[in-house]
């Protein structure tokens, strides 16, 4: 059995209607769909077991801590991470990015560097800028070249001794190029530099193993892998988040507080300030529990499958520019039609019920790079079909000259 | 599948405005430029008006835009020439929504009021 077929009946809003059309869902890499696990697991918590974390002593407290922390070993699990303290819960990819930001840019000097690369997303350019900002410290970037990949040569050019850290995503949310993680992060590290991930388009698609990728942090987000808004994770490698400075203050973060100083609680929550989001802890247990139900190798091969197909079916059809990788790349597709404004082509999907992205995708310099204000996006999870690619290259193939 | 005929996407208007607009490009003695960009979307729209004694005497626009977006710059250029700066600057979404003869959904306002705005922002 095909894993969609597998996998469709358990996601409650793919049995709706679009403009009187059967929803065909392309917009996962926005944002997935959920699993009625994940909507029971969180409804059943606010029924049953909903109080504030870690100071609440009476059953309920007890047991909110318990399944808030159970979260906290579920990911540490499914990341391959070494230790439980290594897992912060965060509100999301960009939050997550943020909180290193944030303590690394008061340590940073004049003359310092960030290395970013062109095809980041905005979330992983603007916390660096703002970490940068009066402080003397260069941003400098890795270009891409060929289809979209990211020019090695350049990036061993740029990692120098003055580069601090090195930003870069595992997976581009446009053209779907996969880095090679644990090569960039071997070469940030050989000149001394820090590395963080951002995987926020890789978490929900590929096996993962930090142990391997060996980064210092790896940043992603619970609501494109299945589970609910408003949550995210911060890998951190224990030495390196053990000399994180904490940027942020609150209740869960400290060991003693006087009115004008404070000590720090331990990891993982020194870096949790504020009561976390509870309920979302569980709902990413469910989805994770669900995603290892189905397997990450499979979940991989499926969307894989798709995404070539989608690449080759789109590019057969006259006046479409299909962009990113041929091959060996992630489940997203980013695609122009000639005559066709994306913000126009997406409309047009929509009328049919197919849901695509369009517009700059929070990447605007890799957007200049392939010379276009936006494109089209369709993306994929394991609820999507061949049959639904197909319905995308029969619309898109419809569109004609001009809306 | 392909035979079933769907109804247009968008107005008569705006569609024809969008494959032929009649006042894209370079206004020669401009005397007031401004431009700005869609957040949501990256689109970038610049209106270039020429003032004689106070008023709109021609008016131009240029950019990357939808076709919404398009159609709103163009039909705008149109609607000023000839009204006083006050009078053009005064032209809202619904003048030029009723002119391009079309409900437009929330989520793409913006596509209309973009023009609208770097408009007001050429006139001062």
């Amino acid at each position: 059995m095909t894993l969609d077929a597998q996998t469709r009946g358990d996601f409650p809003i793919l049995e709706r209607t679009v403009n009187g059309r059967p929803l065909v869902y392309l917009d996962s890499a926005a944002s997935s769909q959920k699993p009625r696990t994940v909507i029971e697991a969180m409804t059943r918590y606010y029924e049953t077991s909903h109080a504030n974390v870690h100071r609440s002593i009476h059953t309920l407290g007890e047991e909110a801590t318990e399944l808030y922390e159970l979260a906290r070993d579920r990911v540490q699990r499914f990341i391959g991470a070494a230790a439980r303290e290594e897992v912060v819960f965060t509100r999301g990819t960009t939050d997550a990015i943020s909180i290193v930001a944030e303590a690394i840019g008061r340590t940073l000097k004049p003359g310092d560097e960030i290395l970013v690369t062109d095809m980041e997303h905005h979330s992983n350019l603007v916390p660096w800028q703002v970490a940068a900002r009066d402080r003397g410290v260069r941003i400098r970037s890795v270009p891409l070249i060929g289809e979209g990949t990211l020019d090695l040569g350049a990036a061993e050019r740029l990692l120098n001794e003055r580069t601090r850290l090195f930003a870069f995503a595992h997976v581009s949310n446009v053209l779907g190029t996969i880095n090679p993680v644990a090569d960039l992060v071997a070469r940030a590290r050989r000149v001394g530099a820090l590395s963080l991930v951002d995987g926020a388009q890789a978490v929900p698609h590929l096996p993962l193993d930090m142990s391997v990728l060996e980064c210092d942090f790896y940043a992603f987000s619970a609501h494109k892998m299945l589970g609910p808004t408003g949550l995210g994770v911060l890998y951190g490698r224990r030495p390196v988040l053990e000399a994180l400075e904490p940027a942020r203050g609150g209740s869960e973060m400290i060991k003693e507080v006087w009115v004008d100083r404070a000590t720090w609680n331990d990891l993982p929550w020194r870096l949790e300030p504020g009561t976390p989001p509870i309920a979302e802890t569980v709902g990413l247990t469910a989805a994770i529990e669900y995603l290892e139900k189905l397997g990450m190798e499979r979940v991989r091969e499926h969307e894989q499958a798709l995404a070539t197909q989608a690449v080759e079916v789109l590019s057969a059809i006259p006046g479409v520019r299909v962009y990113g990788p041929r091959r060996e790349r992630a489940a997203v597709v980013a695609f122009a039609v000639d005559g066709w404004h994306p913000h126009d082509v997406a409309a047009a999907l929509d009328a049919e019920g197919i849901a695509v992205r369009a517009g700059h995708h929070c990447a605007q310099p890799l957007m200049r790079w392939c010379g276009v204000v936006g494109t089209s996006r369709a993306s994929f999870s394991v609820y999507n079909s061949s049959e639904e690619v197909a319905l995308l290259a029969h619309a898109v193939a419809s569109l004609g000259g001009a809306p | 599948m392909s035979s079933v005929t769907r109804p247009a996407l968008y107005s008569e208007m705006i569609r024809e405005r969008w494959r032929r607009p009649r006042f894209r490009g370079e206004l020669p003695g401009a005397t007031a430029t401004a431009e700005d960009v869609n957040p949501l979307c990256g689109d970038r729209v610049r209106m270039q008006v020429k003032l004689d004694g106070g008023r709109v005497s021609a008016a131009r626009f240029a950019g990357d835009s939808c076709a919404i977006c398009t159609a709103s710059a163009d039909v705008l250029s149109e609607m000023v020439e000839g009204r006083s700066r006050a009078e053009a600057a005064a032209l809202g979404a619904g003048d030029v929504l009723g002119v391009l003869q079309a409900d437009v959904r929330p989520t793409r306002m913006r596509c209309v009021t973009l023009p609208i705005t770097v408009l007001a922002k050429a006139l001062g």
